[in-house]
């Protein structure tokens, strides 16, 4: 499935400061796995050590956070966009 | 109360707008908002609040104004570097609107004083700038029952939801927990545009106008999504989380948590003071 991925400003060190591209996957994990060969070190930044999407930065289909589908199996189809967004907490201090 | 024809003038232009109204006016003045820090997010989220007659704002920020503050910190001015940013808005917001009665805390929040001091306002700002605050004041809004409107911005992103406890998804719903210190760019690495800060200081403004006046639907169960490099705004949906660890239905948060402070260059103590 081709899916459009959305990469947040924190994580584009790992893509060659790429804020947007296609990318392949049936669902989320595999997405990831995909991204990972094509840019590693991301996937450590979306797992933590027990290998569960990390609590502070999330992954939408569409409008939908993962958390309240099927988190990383949740499936993909042609032409969804899948955004990563974590926390942040500047405050321009 | 009665609008004066001084007020009745100054306010016109929003006065006439049918959501508003005298009435609206009476509300606005009325009403209170606690910002948390006089910086990027707080500065133009307070000018637009004091302009619009919020008749008590509180500013709560330990720090004292620096120069390189003053590239997005519009509330400062030259003259303002090296005294209390609470005060020198304190100054600048009476300066534009004597009918603004303004409090300044020129103090760090903590769990120990945050339950009194957010205790007075109708609604919490938050524009404070590292994650132990933003989850502090989020907890104590959730426990309190105080709405809240929080904004955070990293380089040219920018993020903002709005919070009414019990009713909409808080901050832990949307993300759990922080991240732990180290994983995060620390803010003097991160840089940051003024406009942007602006952007999202005025989003924050803006929601903290309709939840006095009751107008509008606000920004609530969806965070929204800013990029400044291709001027975008996008929301996502954020429902309430049933296991959130603060407003869930078995929360296990049930007092304050101080994190440890990370987001500094310099060594600090703990966000409380002590020396946990």
């Amino acid at each position: 499935m081709a899916v459009k991925i959305k990469i947040p400003t924190p994580l584009q060190k790992l893509t060659g400061n790429k804020a947007e591209f296609i990318s392949e996957g049936g669902n989320i994990r595999e997405l990831i796995e995909n991204l990972e060969k094509e840019y590693p070190g991301l996937k450590e930044r979306l797992y933590d050590k027990e290998g569960k999407l990390r609590r502070f930065i999330n992954i939408y289909v569409n409008e939908e956070d993962v958390r309240f589908l099927q988190r990383d199996a949740t499936p993909l189809k042609d032409g969804d966009e899948v955004s990563i967004i974590p926390a942040i907490a500047g405050g321009g201090k | 109360m009665k609008l004066t024809d001084e007020q009745i003038e100054r306010y016109s232009r929003q006065i006439i707008l049918p959501d508003v109204g005298g009435k609206g006016q009476e509300k606005l003045l009325k009403g209170s908002v606690l910002i948390i820090g006089a910086g990027g997010l707080g500065s133009p989220a307070a000018l637009y609040l004091a302009c619009a007659g919020v008749g008590k704002i509180g500013i709560v920020d330990s720090d004292k104004v620096e120069l390189n503050n003053l590239q997005r910190q519009i509330l400062h001015s030259t003259d303002d570097v090296g005294r209390p940013k609470s005060e020198s808005a304190k100054e600048r917001l009476n300066n534009i609107n004597g009918d603004v009665e303004v409090v300044p805390y020129h103090t760090r929040i903590t769990s120990k004083n945050i339950l009194d001091i957010i205790k007075g306002y109708d609604i919490i700002v938050d524009g404070s700038d590292n994650f132990p605050t933003r989850y502090l004041v989020n907890d104590a809004c959730v426990i309190s029952k105080k709405p809240l409107s929080h904004g955070g911005i990293f380089r040219f992103d920018g993020q903002a939801i709005t919070i009414l406890p019990g009713e909409s998804a808080c901050y832990r719903c949307l993300f759990h927990e922080p991240p732990p210190p180290g994983l995060v760019p620390s803010c003097q690495e991160a840089g940051i545009l003024g406009a942007v800060a602006g952007i999202i200081g005025v989003i924050q403004a803006n929601e903290a106008l309709k939840y006095i006046l009751g107008i509008g639907e606000l920004l609530t169960g969806s965070l929204l999504v800013f990029n400044a490099l291709d001027s975008s705004f996008r929301k996502v949906k954020v429902p309430m989380n049933p296991d959130c660890p603060v407003c869930g239905k078995n929360p296990a948060i049930t007092e304050l948590i101080d994190y440890e402070e990370f987001c500094q260059v310099r060594p600090r103590p703990a966000v409380d003071g002590s020396d946990r």
